[in-house]
């Protein structure tokens, strides 16, 4: 295979497994790219691609810019704060005027979930999901993937946990969708009220206790308390939740974990659910998540530019 | 479609051992020299190059790379297949050294022109000299020659020329087909 089953890449839930393997496959070459002394490759010159961030964003943003960057393409950036959106102008109006200046593709964060599968309908370029709402972030999930299969290999039967925030991760959704579809087993952990409800019938296990979630787990991806996302008070307090749910080498070390992977999508709140020592320590691959980040981004762009032409 | 033997096994060795003879009898210091083969089809010619002048000069001490072209093509997003890049293999910088660039069927010269571009991205060399096995000299859509030529052939454009070369190096041997697409050939 080839090609991509897709024009855009909205979500990971309907992408397929052969999709991830190409872009997995690609993204392999792109890390021998920007690994050189020489990072860039010309393949991408004659497309001009716009970000559009209606949400904050510095890491996600930073990773896209490089990715376009490092394939030559023309790069501009449009941030809602310093807009017309605040003048009243709608989403497809704001995306049609960008388009009108000849952009190729357009990478978009938008608050609200299905911004991207609303746009992608009504304006003719290929779209990328850079998050939207606490929907789906399909690049992060397969940078998190990637990542996961360059230290364990194959991931069937790996069990991964996903900790923290769920009920407003974006992140963790797509996760889910990706781990399972490379044959990972997934479960989440967190305070009742963040785990959403129903969740099970996606196939993934519940954790209430972080203790025997940390025991049943090879992988465990920390998430950050979206604070800005909530509305009313979902536990008692900051300590109580670090208590409870923060991730430390005191905690790993009564479990017993000594190959534990941890992961996290940043930005980390240290001291809240991971502490310093673990986000540094041996057992981290945070880093590498944000170098793999810019290598299968540079993938999706590359296949997903590929095609918009054929198509035509 | 009817296909026709240009080269069989053992004229196809005799051809091998002159290349490589060529290159021996250019180049003296060894210790300037690396060979750079175009993936993917020019890699089963270099490694064979390279297995011969390893005993010509009696040192098992030779540069090889293998280069990766996929994204340094001129028809990227203007062909209805998508380009699939294989792997590169350079574990050595090229700066101020003689490069002899291989591939196996020089056609139109734009993979050469990619194969220049990519290699850039390793360092200047002192100079780059190319090696093909077969060369299509009336099919060249860019001013590209090679240095060593193997086999030259005329024919037609809807003719395509494949070198086949087999995993254990017993029955390899160069076809020409007639009225057929250029998909194998570049």
């Amino acid at each position: 295979m080839t090609k991509l089953s897709s024009k855009h890449l909205l979500g990971i839930k309907n992408i397929s497994r052969e999709d991830i393997d190409l872009i997995f496959s690609t993204a392999d070459n792109f890390k021998a790219v920007i690994n050189r002394p020489i990072k860039k490759v010309p393949s991408l010159r004659d497309i001009t691609i716009a970000n559009i961030f209606f949400e904050n964003s510095t890491r996600t943003k930073l990773s896209f810019e490089l990715a376009e960057k490092r394939l030559s393409a023309d790069v501009i950036n449009f941030s809602a704060g310093s807009s017309s959106v605040k003048k009243g102008e709608s989403l497809v109006d704001t995306v049609n005027n960008i388009l009108a200046m000849k952009v190729d593709m357009v990478v978009m964060r938008h608050p609200n979930p299905g911004a991207a599968m609303f746009l992608s309908e009504r304006v003719d370029c290929s779209i990328i999901n850079a998050g939207d709402g606490a929907h789906e972030h399909p690049t992060q999930a397969l940078l998190d993937a990637f990542s996961l299969r360059e230290r364990l290999g194959d991931l069937t039967g790996k069990k991964v946990l996903i900790a923290g925030d769920i009920l407003h991760s974006r992140v963790a959704l797509s996760n889910i969708f990706c781990l399972q579809k490379l044959g990972a087993e997934v479960a989440v952990c967190g305070p009742s009220t963040l785990i959403p409800k129903h969740i099970e019938a996606l196939g993934v296990k519940a954790f209430l206790n972080f203790r025997q979630a940390l025991e049943w787990c090879d992988v465990v991806n920390m998430l950050r308390i979206q604070m800005e996302r909530q509305d009313i008070q979902y536990f008692p307090s900051l300590r109580e939740y670090t208590m409870q749910y923060g991730l430390s080498r005191q905690l790993l070390d009564e479990v017993g974990k000594e190959d534990i992977i941890v992961m996290h999508p940043g930005p980390i709140n240290r001291g809240v659910e991971i502490t310093s020592d673990i986000a540094d320590s041996e057992y981290s691959i945070i880093l590498d998540q944000v170098e793999n980040g810019v290598a299968v981004r540079m993938a999706i762009l590359y296949l997903l530019a590929g095609q918009a032409n054929s198509a035509n | 479609m009817e296909s026709r033997s240009l080269l069989n096994h053992e004229s196809l060795n005799h051809t091998l051992d002159r290349l490589a003879y060529q290159v021996f009898e250019r180049h003296l210091n060894v210790s300037e020299l690396a060979l750079v083969a175009l993936q993917p089809r020019g890699t089963f010619l270099g490694r064979r190059i390279l297995s011969r002048l390893k005993s010509m000069y009696g040192t098992e001490d030779i540069r090889y790379g293998e280069l990766d072209i996929t994204f340094h093509r001129d028809d990227f997003r203007r062909r209805d297949e998508m380009l699939v890049p294989a792997s590169t293999n350079l574990d050595f910088s090229l700066e101020g050294i003689h490069i002899i660039l291989i591939d196996d069927v020089l056609y139109t010269g734009r993979t050469v022109r990619a194969g220049l571009d990519a290699m850039l991205d390793y360092g200047r060399p002192a100079n780059v000299e190319l090696m093909a096995l077969i060369d299509r000299r009336f099919s060249r859509e860019l001013p590209v020659q090679p240095d060593y030529t193997g086999r030259v052939v005329d024919v037609v454009t809807d003719e395509t020329v494949k070198v086949k070369w087999s995993e254990d190096d017993t029955n390899n041997e160069v076809i020409l087909f007639s009225s057929t697409k250029h998909d194998e050939v570049k």
